[in-house]
């Protein structure tokens, strides 16, 4: 079972429903009893990194150990952003610092919120983009972004290189929506959930 | 190589009326065409990179169907899902989001009460809120377009240039500009109307009304600066210039053109 974790960071249902889709069981949660059962953990999230502050409650704890115990941990959007060490977003919400760096405003030189179809640039080996060429188009809406660090596993560019994918062991993050990425994200996904 | 151009967005609309597509010719002369979560997934497989539901219907017994409707068609949709025309309050967004859609779309409800859109927004996030905006200039310069409410029935004195930017004031996300002047002609997107609310706002702009052929695209993504254009009737029926592969071939010819879009899809 994955635990798709609520902190109230807005929809979540897609994430459930493309996890069902790929027939993979998900439940949707705030409990940490169910987040220490599950066997992976996603973390969702569309909207303002300041919703991180109510993963930082008890639910931190969980999330964290379990990610120490090894289980694989997916973040995608202001979800991966939580991993870095904080957001200029809200400044007073401190991240998980699982990755270095902080994520901030794309620069005024381009339109924001960054919305729509975007191509991601691989390279690295990773197990979460296994079969994904470099090029391909996925769907990203973020008005901020993490910067390029050494677990950056994609990139995409806009306003400058930012991380689109990174990835240390068992713990994955996408800038993008999976969920909301056709055939590309359905194969992130599935890859996941194959781990 | 990846470039730093965000590709251009073609989205499919369906015009639903009591759970059934339909598309209106000047908002009248509704056709049947068919299913909205079948047409929805026909409309993704081709390419589609969003997919648009405005409910049209009149009554309130139709209405009901709505959120059954939405459901069904978000169940086995992965691109992007925005419903559109029973959203009033924010009880009705968030049933609406619940069903599996991924953005709202608000027209008379925001006119009427513009305060809805900072709720929304701060409940679900800007990038969930596109306001829909009718306008409609007759033979007038961009900046004389009024904005139209309850289908284009309702004339509201609003300009639409002003209506937009208080729009993105107040969290929307998106604006998807529908001129009254061309939908349903074909003749071709209002491109100086797109272009001057493109200018005037910072977040997106998906132009509406008046798609007929593929040239017309071209138009409204160069000279209209649209971020995204939407159509309907030019993808479900067909016409003399595009085969039953609408988008793809759409898709194509614009990236003929040097127009950035998301390929192979």
């Amino acid at each position: 079972m994955i635990a798709i974790v609520d902190y109230g960071a807005g929809n979540i249902s897609s994430v459930k429903k493309a996890l069902e889709h790929l027939r993979t069981e998900a439940q949707v949660t705030f409990d940490p009893a169910v987040i220490a059962a599950a066997e992976k953990i996603i973390v969702p999230g569309v909207g303002h990194f300041s919703r991180c502050q109510s993963l930082n409650g008890n639910l931190r704890l969980s999330v964290l150990n379990a990610i120490s115990g090894g289980k694989p941990f997916l973040g995608i959007c202001v979800g991966m952003q939580w991993l870095f060490e904080g957001s200029t977003e809200a400044p007073e919400t401190p991240g998980a610092a699982l990755f270095p760096g902080e994520c901030s405003r794309f620069p005024a030189s381009v339109k924001s919120p960054h919305v729509g179809w975007n191509q991601i640039e691989t390279g690295k080996e990773s197990r979460l983009l296994k079969g994904i060429s470099s090029g391909a188009f996925v769907y990203f809406t973020h008005s901020f972004r993490a910067p390029i660090i050494e677990e950056t596993v994609a990139c995409t560019r806009y306003g400058g290189a930012f991380s689109a994918a990174v990835e240390r062991d068992s713990v994955f993050g996408v800038q993008f929506h999976p969920e909301k990425s056709a055939e590309t994200g359905l194969k992130v996904l599935e890859n996941f959930c194959a781990l | 190589m990846p470039s730093e151009r965000l590709a251009k967005r073609i989205i499919a609309c369906l015009d639903v009326d009591a759970g059934r597509v339909v598309k209106g010719v000047k908002f009248q002369q509704l056709r049947d065409a068919g299913d909205p979560a079948e047409l929805a997934r026909v409309h993704a497989a081709a390419g589609a990179d969003e997919i648009v539901m405005l409910d049209i219907t009149a009554t309130s017994e139709g209405r009901k169907t709505l959120v059954e409707t939405v459901r069904r068609t978000a169940h086995d949709l992965f691109v992007p899902f925005t419903v559109g025309g029973g959203v009033r309050t924010l009880e009705d967004a968030a049933r609406i989001f619940d069903a599996g859609a991924d953005k709202v779309s608000i027209n008379s409800a925001a006119v009427s009460n513009p305060a809805l859109i900072g709720e929304i927004a701060g409940r679900f996030g800007s990038q969930a809120v596109i306001i829909a905006i009718d306008a409609r200039r007759g033979a007038g310069p961009a900046d004389t377009a009024e904005v139209f409410v309850a289908g284009g029935r309702t004339a509201t004195g609003k300009k639409a240039l002003a209506w937009a930017r208080e729009a993105e004031e107040r969290g929307a996300g998106e604006i998807l500009l529908t001129s009254m002047d061309r939908d349903g002609t074909g003749i071709g997107f209002d491109c100086e109307l797109t272009a001057a609310i493109a200018g005037s706002v910072a977040i997106p702009v998906i132009a509406s009304g008046g798609a007929g052929n593929a040239q017309h695209f071209v138009e409204v993504f160069t000279a209209g600066k649209a971020d995204a254009a939407l159509a309907a009737s030019i993808f479900h029926f067909g016409n003399q210039h595009f085969g039953t592969n609408a988008v793809a071939e759409l898709k194509q010819i614009l990236l003929d053109h040097g127009i950035p879009m998301r390929w192979p899809c």
